[in-house]
């Protein structure tokens, strides 16, 4: 419980409308987009200044008061839950793009402002901000950052991480740190930013990011290549690479979601194919050309039943329309949507779709997989009722099964999604002992009272 | 307080709707009121939880939910937008009548609805007092928008709004019956309560148009209001009313459509009625499905029935710039966006431009504006910024309740722009054809 001396000077800062009280609004900040049991927050606060914020943050330490951060609640893997009460501290009134600098390609942003409207302004200016989560049109920059989340383009173009030039945070004590800059070389000290980004709001809180921009490509084509055989698809996407060519996107599409999809969108995708790989280049256009060519050749010999390539705007559209279906198409089927993460190292992609449709037979669930197969993400996406505890039993051990699995092939607990507290559980399994207790040092030294979104990542 | 157990068994109703929300947030985008607060209750996402906290039974008053609940526009932005298909409107429609007939409607409310709309006849007769006295009590503003203000203080506040007419449209046209023309068609018109006391303007020009290409016309003198703003206040009982006293107008009449001028209207009879009508017989129900079925916009009635084509790209002479907003319970609800603008382009004296986010919800949303009107104008604000930024001297719209909202909007900031029906441009075109 949190005092009324406290709640009052909560108040004193922010006004009596910016702090949240009533137990139906506080009610509503605790979830997130994760399949995870709601746990209440005692106070909701929404600072609409930089100054504001920084206050807040000290306050709670002083006081011993949890402090869960949210930026539009998006994530999936439980990190807006403030699993020990205390205080959410909301993000999105903090939503200015405060400098696009075409000179210099970065720009500076408060955390709350929603990825989308960010990449759409740097495009007006004729620019590029390539992570797009498919969460983009609500997520915010600061919960990208916090997730280290990646997207559509993150083959070519990398994650978040790779566009984070520089970070303004308060840390527990609610002192300013700075870390980065605005120049394009920077190793000025420690790099904390390599610290911070990822941490899902357990060390500091985000104030202001300074974010790498390059310039927006000239040419795009896009095609999607139509498999009788899941395993030739899976394997095309190695060969591409293989072949020197990195595509801005390689996307894959079992044929249930497949099926899904057409039934639900009409956009003209073959029911009949067993897999689909939907890939698109970029770059100059002339490169654009040789490229597709290539990758359609490529893509005939590895045994693609037929390929088509998108005329123009308007088919490419299409193509990505059908892609960006495909959570939705899923979600109708079912009332509980369980969006997985596994991601394996390309060449075990085969592998690893193999083994989903075993563990999917196993444990008798529905389970359509899609994905950025470029980079070795999959999103197998379980379909149930949460309601139905028997079944819900299987589709826990299913998500055992799984990471299980994409940890024997070598690969990551979370390609994208993060920890929070839907894996921590599991962290030990992909890493060490050592590694978490490492970084439980680094949480004690940085956060001694443990105040800062505690229980996610690395447990308690 | 009554026992919430009882609640949550009343709302388990909704609980097979509520589970398909996978609480992904995707509704923030669009959502024109969280745009504005930007608080979780405020969104599809907060509301759902809420109902589904109150089905758990973790909240000890269900009036903290019941305003949260009221906080929405109904506009079905999120609905259209939702990636899990939701059905957010049936949701929260079925929710605030659930949680209405719980708590007891409010006196006011109570005195409206049950007094009042439920009414019509007693109804038109109030309004029509109004609009003769209204003079005393409000003084014009906009000449061109035809709004006024309060002359004392009110609790209308500082609203513009659209004033009563002289005479209802229900007195100019008390009933009507022509036959079938050249068109071999005929429709049964649904005047809807603000065309009929505010712009019934809007109804001659139908009619007109409706003459000119030979559609034969049903007007019955029994009608009423559609039953929304009882329905979305949770008064199931008026609105059932409403839709017997309708089904008693509309008869067993043949006719080949019902055709509304209101957006609000068409998406009530055609959505709402056959779903949310309860205590109807299985006769009476099989009649409002009928109805519902046959009923159209009127432009979609002109542009696919009558064959209403734009005109082709000549020049004659000075053009008048003109836009077009797109009424939530026309586009969102029904997908009628097309239609619209392809019968404000077949009058050739308007040039047609798009305004920025033609679609986004104006802020009205009937009793919302009356509740919350401070976030109801912040809304509309930005409509008025787009129609403004757009450069025409018109905006158009399909339905008479944005255009009070966008009328008050223009005159608080005394732009210079008509909002008109899409059905007067059209009619305008008629004189020289
Ligand atoms: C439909 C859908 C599609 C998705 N697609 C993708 C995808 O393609 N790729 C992907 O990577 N993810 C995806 N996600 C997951 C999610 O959108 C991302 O994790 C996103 O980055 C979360 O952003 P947010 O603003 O919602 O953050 P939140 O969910 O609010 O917060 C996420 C974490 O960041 C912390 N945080 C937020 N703001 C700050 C701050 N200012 N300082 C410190 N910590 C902070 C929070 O405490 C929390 O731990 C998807 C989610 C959904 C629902
Ligand atoms: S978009 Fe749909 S599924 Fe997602 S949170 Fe909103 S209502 Fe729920
Ligand atoms: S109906 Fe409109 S106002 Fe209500 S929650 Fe949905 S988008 Fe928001
Ligand atoms: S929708 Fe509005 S205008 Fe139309 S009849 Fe109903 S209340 Fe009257």
């Amino acid at each position: 419980m949190i005092s009324q001396a406290v709640i009052k000077e909560f108040e004193r800062i922010l006004g009596k409308e910016k702090v949240f009280l009533d137990e139906t609004d506080r009610h509503t900040y605790s979830y997130d987009a994760a399949v995870l049991e709601p746990v209440l927050p005692s106070v909701v606060l929404r600072p609409t200044s930089s100054e504001e914020l920084g206050r807040l943050v000290r306050i709670c330490n002083e006081n011993s008061i949890p402090l869960t951060v949210r930026g539009a609640g998006t994530n999936l893997s439980g990190g807006t839950i403030p699993k020990k009460g205390g205080a959410v501290v909301l993000t999105n009134a903090l939503n200015k793009i405060l400098e696009i600098n075409t000179e210099d390609l970065y720009a500076i942003v408060q955390p709350g402002v929603v990825t989308a409207k960010f990449a759409a302004a740097v495009e007006a200016k004729g620019l590029f901000y390539p992570p797009d989560p498919g969460s983009q049109a609500v997520s915010t920059l600061g919960g990208n950052v916090a997730e280290n989340a990646g997207g559509l383009r993150g083959l070519k173009y990398g994650v978040t991480r790779d566009y984070v030039m520089g970070l303004e945070f308060f840390d527990v004590n609610g002192e300013i740190v700075k870390t980065g800059s605005r120049t394009v070389k920077c190793v000025t000290g420690y790099n904390l930013a390599a610290l911070m980004v990822g941490s899902e709001g357990t060390l500091g809180v985000f104030d202001k990011i300074i974010l790498k921009l390059i310039p927006m490509p000239t040419g795009r084509k896009a095609m999607m290549a139509i498999f009788d055989n899941v395993i030739k698809a899976s394997e095309t996407v190695a060969a591409i690479i293989a072949h020197r060519i990195v595509p801005a996107t390689l996307e894959f599409m079992d044929n249930f979601t497949i099926r899904t999809v057409e039934d639900y969108s009409r956009v003209g995708l073959p029911t009949d194919a067993a897999a689909l790989l939907l890939i698109e280049v970029d770059g100059h256009p002339a490169q654009v050309e040789e490229d597709a060519a290539k990758v359609e050749s490529i893509c005939r010999e590895m045994g693609a039943m037929k390929i088509r390539v998108a005329q123009d705007a308007a088919e490419r559209d299409k193509v990505w329309e059908a892609r960006r279906a495909a959570l939705s198409a899923l979600a109708k089927l079912k009332p509980t949507v369980v969006l997985e993460d596994a991601t394996v190292p390309r060449s075990k992609i085969p592998a690893m779709i193999q083994a989903l449709e075993e563990i999917s037979r196993r444990f008798n669930l529905t389970i359509g997989t899609f994905g950025h197969a470029g980079d070795g993400n999959l999103h197998p996406t379980i379909l149930t009722d949460k309601r139905n505890k028997e079944e819900w039993h299987r589709v826990e051990a299913a998500i055992d099964a799984i990471f299980d699995k994409a940890l024997g092939l070598g690969g990551t607990l979370s390609g994208e999604h993060g920890i929070g507290m839907a894996k921590s559980r599991y962290l030990e399994k992909e890493t060490s002992k050592g590694t978490i207790l490492f970084s439980r040092r680094i949480k004690a030294a940085l956060d001694p009272k443990g105040i800062l979104n505690p229980g996610k990542i690395i447990g308690e | 307080m009554q026992d919430m157990k009882k609640l949550a068994q009343l709302l388990k109703e909704v609980e097979d709707q509520l589970v398909v929300c996978m609480r992904c947030g995707m509704c923030q985008s669009v959502c024109p009121v969280f745009a504005e607060t930007g608080r979780e209750s405020d969104v599809a996402r907060g509301k759902l939880a809420l109902l589904d906290g109150l089905l758990q039974e973790m909240f000890k008053d269900p009036t903290g939910v019941q305003d949260r609940l009221s906080r929405c526009l109904l506009c079905g932005s999120c609905a259209a937008n939702c990636p899990s298909g939701v059905k957010v409107l049936d949701i929260f429609i079925k929710a605030r009548a659930i949680i209405t007939n719980y708590v007891g409607l409010s006196p006011l409310k109570k005195i409206i609805f049950r007094k009042m709309l439920s009414q019509p006849e007693l109804f038109d007769r109030l309004l029509e007092w109004g609009s003769k006295f209204q003079g005393i009590f409000v003084k014009p503003v906009d000449d061109l928008l035809g709004t006024s203000c309060a002359r004392f203080v009110s609790p209308l506040g500082d609203r513009h709004f659209s004033s009563l007419a002289p005479e209802p449209f229900h007195r100019m046209v008390p009933s009507l019956d022509t036959p079938a023309g050249a068109s071999g068609l005929k429709v049964a018109f649904f005047t809807g309560c603000v065309i009929d006391k505010v712009f019934p303007r809007i109804g001659t020009a139908a009619l007109r148009t409706l003459k000119h290409h030979g559609v034969g016309v049903f007007i019955p003198k029994e009608v009423g209001c559609c039953g929304i703003p009882a329905l979305s206040s949770g008064d199931t009982d008026t609105f059932n009313k409403l839709i017997l006293h309708n089904l008693k107008g509309f008869g067993s009449r043949n006719f080949d459509y019902l055709v509304t001028a209101c957006a609000t209207c068409t998406s009530t009879i055609k959505k709402l009625w056959p779903t949310m009508a309860e205590e109807l017989t299985p006769g009476e129900l099989d009649r409002v499905k009928a109805l519902a079925e046959k009923t159209m916009d009127i432009s979609q009635f002109l542009v696919e029935k009558v064959g209403v084509k734009p005109e082709a790209a000549g020049e004659t002479g000075e053009k008048t710039l003109i836009t077009y907003h797109d009424p939530c319970h026309l586009k969102k609800s029904l997908g009628i966006a097309v239609q619209p603008r392809t019968v404000i382009q077949a009058n050739p004296s308007y040039r047609f431009k798009e305004m920025k986010e033609a679609d986004k919800c104006c802020g009205c949303g009937g009793s919302f504006n009356l509740q919350y009107y401070d976030l109801s104008s912040a809304i509309g604000k930005h409509k008025r910024d787009n129609i403004v930024d757009s450069g025409c001297s018109v905006v158009a719209t399909s339905c008479p309740a944005c255009m009070l909202q966008i009328s008050d909007m223009l005159s608080q900031a005394g732009d210079r722009v008509e909002v008109k029906h899409a059905i007067e441009i059209y009619a305008e075109s008629l004189d020289k054809k």
